[in-house]
């Protein structure tokens, strides 16, 4: 008997009222990926993504996509921490997540942590696509095993293109079958926590921003109107302390 | 191809500048990342498969022809430390001058007016390459073998290692080192058909962070 995944998408467009505010005029889960709309503040929409089921397993294939019209704000954060399990279904999970955000529109996408557990193999990609004027926050954590665990097999690929021009592509490969040296002194050293903040606002183009540094984090300006904070911390609670600080750093 | 090329442009002694960095091994050692030996070749099996496959890509892509101006942008996109974007201008910029006076053609004229600050160094391998009469497989090892080697003669000097230590370290990757170039090749040839987007983007979150540490520190040994 072959066992397949789970296949699962969810779909958010955020479109400004014309009264200031954010609608929601689609706001789709299925399955693992449920949305809900919460109490949002200003003329910020709030959307959390409550994990329904556990997942992504071997096998499953989820996919996000949101959509932040001109003008819109959208917050998302996530309910949970995403845990990747080993699944019955050989091969492993994916789960893509597209963010689109529209000249003068912004989106702050803070989900909590993705944790690779033992005997998990998960490729993530997520592609950012902004316009002009577009503003962005979004954080990306991963903790490899949980406590006192060996971390699964994971892969994650980060793109964020602004105006047509792609600022930044960076994929991470971690855990058992990675290129060899993922552990070692040249890429995560130890550390069982890594994340990144990437921070777009139209007024770090004039190139203000300081590439502040501190002990496993540094506040890196990219080739444009972005910022990306990279971190590696012992665990996932001084891995958020440091993003939450370098987030502060930036005013 | 010219087997004498490819052993000039691999050559430490290539006046391409690449002896005054470490590639992210002094900043490791001040950390207490490298130690020995043992943390010298975990250290560069790290790069090797990091940033040692982006830099082997692009420049094989270079050498097939893709567009200098498409490599150097998705080059940025790879290297988020404006520190290490800096110093690769720096060694495109120098490797370029070395490479005029040594296989002048037209263009490596044309690259070097076209980005009088340097374009990012592995892109540059790959057009001198082409310029030497070399292959892309021959760029893709030189940059391979590069990424690698300084961290080593690096890592002799920061620590007094010995240099039969070093010289174990890189032999003992060699097979490593090989395969790492094969797939730089492949990923060339793939750029050709889908574009940069499809190169490879593998990162090293220490060797980034390490490069914006090293580059605040007043005094130095290795510019980056």
């Amino acid at each position: 008997m072959t066992v397949s995944g789970v296949r699962a998408s969810a779909r958010i467009v955020a479109r400004a009222d014309g009264r200031g505010g954010t609608a929601l005029p689609v706001l789709e889960g299925e399955g693992p990926l449920a949305l809900r709309r919460t109490r949002g503040s200003g003329g910020e929409a709030r959307v959390m993504l409550v994990g329904a089921m556990s997942g992504p397993l071997g096998g499953d294939e989820f996919a996000v996509r949101a959509a932040v019209e001109s003008g819109a704000r959208l917050r998302v954060g996530s309910a949970a921490a995403t845990i990747a399990l080993p699944g019955q279904s050989k091969g492993a999970a994916r789960y893509d997540v597209r963010l689109d955000v529209a000249d003068g529109a912004e989106l702050h996408w803070m989900p909590e942590q993705l944790i690779s557990a033992q005997g998990s193999d998960l490729y993530v990609t997520t592609r950012v696509v902004l316009g002009t004027g577009a503003r962005l926050v979004l954080r990306e954590e991963q903790v490899l095993g949980r406590a006192d665990e060996q971390p699964g097999r994971l892969t994650s690929r980060l793109t964020v293109c602004i105006e047509g021009r792609t600022l930044l592509d960076q994929e991470l490969s971690c855990g058992p079958g990675a290129p060899s040296g993922w552990d070692g002194p040249a890429v995560l050293g130890g550390c069982r926590a890594v994340g990144q903040l990437v921070v777009v606002r139209p007024e770090f183009g004039a190139g203000a921003v300081a590439g502040a540094v501190g002990e496993g984090v540094a506040i890196m300006p990219l080739g444009g109107p972005a910022v990306l904070v990279s971190a590696v911390a012992a665990d996932g609670l001084r891995l958020r302390r440091a993003l939450d600080e370098a987030l502060a750093c930036l005013g | 191809m010219s087997r004498a090329a490819l052993l000039m442009l691999a050559d430490g002694r290539f006046p391409a500048g690449g002896h005054a960095h470490s590639g992210g091994a002094e900043a490791a050692v001040k950390a207490g990342r490298i130690t020995g030996a043992a943390d010298l070749e975990e250290f560069c099996r790290g790069r090797l498969h990091t940033a040692g496959l982006v830099a082997a890509s692009l420049a094989a892509a270079a050498v097939l022809r893709v567009p200098v101006r498409e490599l150097d942008a998705a080059a940025d996109a790879r290297t988020p430390s404006p520190a290490l974007r800096v110093a690769a201008r720096k060694l495109g910029r120098q490797l370029m001058r070395a490479a005029r006076a040594a296989w002048p053609s037209q263009e490596l004229d044309a690259v070097a007016r076209e980005f009088p600050k340097g374009a990012h160094q592995p892109v540059v391998l790959g057009v001198v390459a082409r310029a030497a009469g070399l292959g892309a497989s021959d760029a893709a090892h030189c940059a391979v073998y590069e990424s690698v080697s300084g961290a080593a003669g690096a890592v002799v000097r920061l620590l007094s290692l010995d240099p039969f230590d070093a010289s174990g370290v890189l032999a003992r990757l060699a097979p490593e080192v090989d395969r790492v170039a094969d797939l730089a090749v492949e990923a060339g040839r793939g750029a050709v058909v889908e574009g940069v987007g499809a190169l490879p983007a593998a990162s090293a979150p220490l060797l980034e962070i390490g490069a914006e540490v090293h580059a605040g520190w007043g005094v130095r040994l290795f510019a980056s």
